[in-house]
């Protein structure tokens, strides 16, 4: 069976080449940086089984890993290499040769994904080959390699030079790329020390709890100010749920569950467009984008999901209370 | 109750407002947090390492950046661009209005992962929408190819967030009935689902609107300036 752990060895071994490629060009805290992250990817399922087993150094040295990552971001500048009107000239010939052959590699990652994660579901025998735990994951790994194959055949590229280009873009997101996995990490760290708890019952001392529609906007804010500190919705859910949408609007004042559940999700979702701390979706494609602004994504997802708020809100007070 | 880990909150907040690095303001707020909670530094650490680890598959993606570093080597978003200017009647706000439906029916599907910031947008979506503008406005200043940039990674983004409550498999759906049965109430997932199709298409109906008002405040302030060709410069 294709492990996940596979693809996290393809990609530490890009990290590593990375690494390799900033040596050579004696950047050393940037060949530092990328060196120290290939640790999760290449040893993670050994630091977790270890973990597990009772044998905390190995978990303790990526801990003190974190902590000298993020010194090292804190040091480090991100910033791309300027365009050259050369460079510009030279990829608009190529494009003007190899025209809409192009696009075929990069549609064959979705496409692939795609056709992948439909025939994981219904092929018998694929559930042989792939992890059945994470299909997407993996039809994603696997389509990105068979990309890649084709964008060397389309390309006719040596074939080092996808290792170059890889670098490239690493290099130029830099620190932004660690960010997401900080984030989840920090959310690790509030739910083991109870941060959830203490902020439902603060929430809870707070509002009239006679009144569904007062219940019903905490419910719905907190759900909002909970994933906006948390980045994630699926973090604020349990939490608000247990301090305010189980006991008083379900039990308390009759809610519905399906639709309370749904739509309080969906309400935590509009936090997520709102927030930082969402760095894969709000401030890696500012960076991806090279965006001079980092926050100019959330600023165009903001009036979005303010209106969606709303909606939400109302959507609730109409459905739950049927 | 112990309050004083909320502190690492607040951490958070001061960190980002004085735009100190984020990586080193959450890993910094990670240690507040855990210390004043009473975890002892070397049980923090081994949460730390072990949390870090469980969350890299959030780093999937770097497995696409070779074969988009190399397309982009050989003038992938050149060529996007081109093919793009050579539609007529399209603009911004259509095709990204048709970008966030098609975001929105695959991710409804269940098909989250088959785009992305890294896979889609980088190195089609952005590209594509910038040669959609320019059909309208001409060549685009900075601060417009951020705007028509930022939109393209937002769209896409609202697109994903709101498609995927629908499709029952994916971990939100599964995430409310597994709460729901500890609490024991026993809910089917599709009765969940359901639920999600109202937001769902309102998101579409408010997005869309809001990029056909981008459009529109893009060509009214191009205009303005033409009028007033000193300050254009």
């Amino acid at each position: 069976m294709l492990r996940l752990d596979y693809f996290y060895w393809l990609i530490g071994a890009l990290l590593l080449a990375t690494a390799w490629f900033n040596l050579r060009e004696k950047r050393h805290a940037t060949a530092a940086f990328w060196t120290i992250l290939i640790g999760p990817f290449a040893f993670g399922t050994q630091i977790l089984e270890a973990a597990k087993a009772g044998v905390q150094w190995p978990a303790q040295a990526m801990g003190a890993g974190v902590i000298a990552l993020g010194v090292m971001a804190a040091l480090s500048r991100l910033g791309t290499p300027p365009d050259t009107a050369e460079a510009l000239a030279r990829r608009q010939a190529l494009a003007a040769t190899l025209r809409n052959r192009l696009f075929l590699p990069a549609l064959l990652i979705p496409a692939l994904t795609l056709v992948l994660f439909v025939a994981s579901k219904w092929l018998p025998g694929m559930d042989r080959l792939m992890d059945p735990k994470a299909l997407t994951l993996s039809s994603l790994g696997i389509a990105s390699l068979l990309a890649l194959i084709a964008g060397l055949w389309v390309t006719r590229a040596r074939s080092a030079e996808p290792l170059a280009q890889g670098r490239r873009l690493l290099d130029s997101l830099g620190w932004a790329v660690l960010l997401p996995m900080v984030l989840a990490t920090l959310g690790g760290v509030f739910a083991a020390t109870g941060v959830g708890e203490v902020i439902a019952s603060l929430v809870g001392h707070v509002i009239p709890i006679e009144n569904r529609v007062a219940c019903l906007l905490a419910f719905a804010l907190g759900m909002v100010l909970f994933t906006v500190i948390m980045g994630n919705a699926f973090a604020a859910f349990p939490v608000m749920m247990a301090g305010i949408g189980l006991p008083l609007l379900i039990r308390k004042h009759g809610a519905d569950p399906a639709s309370l559940g749904a739509i309080g999700m969906l309400t935590g979702y509009c936090g997520t467009l709102l927030t930082p701390m969402a760095a894969n979706f709000n401030i890696v494609p500012a960076v991806l984008l090279e965006l001079k602004d980092p926050y100019a994504v959330i600023r165009s997802q903001a009036m979005t999901a303010f209106a969606l708020m709303a909606v939400n809100v109302a959507l609730m007070l109409a459905l739950c209370f049927r | 109750m112990n309050y004083w880990p909320l502190l690492g909150i607040a951490v958070v907040v001061v960190g980002f407002v004085l735009r100190f690095n984020p990586v080193l303001v959450v890993v910094i707020a990670g240690l507040t947090s855990g210390l004043l909670s009473g975890i002892a530094l070397p049980d923090l650490l081994a949460l730390l390492g072990t949390s870090f680890v469980e969350n890299r598959a959030l780093l999937m993606f770097l497995l696409t950046l070779p074969v988009i570093g190399l397309l982009e080597h050989y003038g992938l978003r050149e060529r996007a661009k081109e093919w793009i200017a050579s539609f007529r009647g399209l603009t911004l706000a259509r095709f990204q209005i048709a970008y966030l439906a098609i975001r929105q029916l695959a991710s409804m599907a269940g098909l989250t992962h088959v785009a992305g910031p890294a896979q889609t947008v980088r190195p089609l979506v952005a590209p594509m929408s910038e040669a959609a503008a320019e059909r309208t406005l001409g060549e685009l200043t900075d601060s417009e190819r951020e705007q028509v940039r930022a939109s393209a990674a937002a769209t896409d983004n609202i697109g994903l967030f709101f498609g995927e409550d629908v499709f029952v498999a994916i971990g939100a759906v599964l995430l409310i009935q597994g709460f729901y049965a500890r609490n024991g109430i026993e809910l089917e997932p599709l009765t969940i689902a359901i639920w999600a199709l109202p937001t769902a298409i309102a998101a579409f109906v408010i997005h869309s609107i809001r990029l056909k008002l981008l459009q529109r405040r893009l060509e009214r302030r191009r205009r303005k300036a033409a009028g007033k060709p000193d300050a254009a410069a």
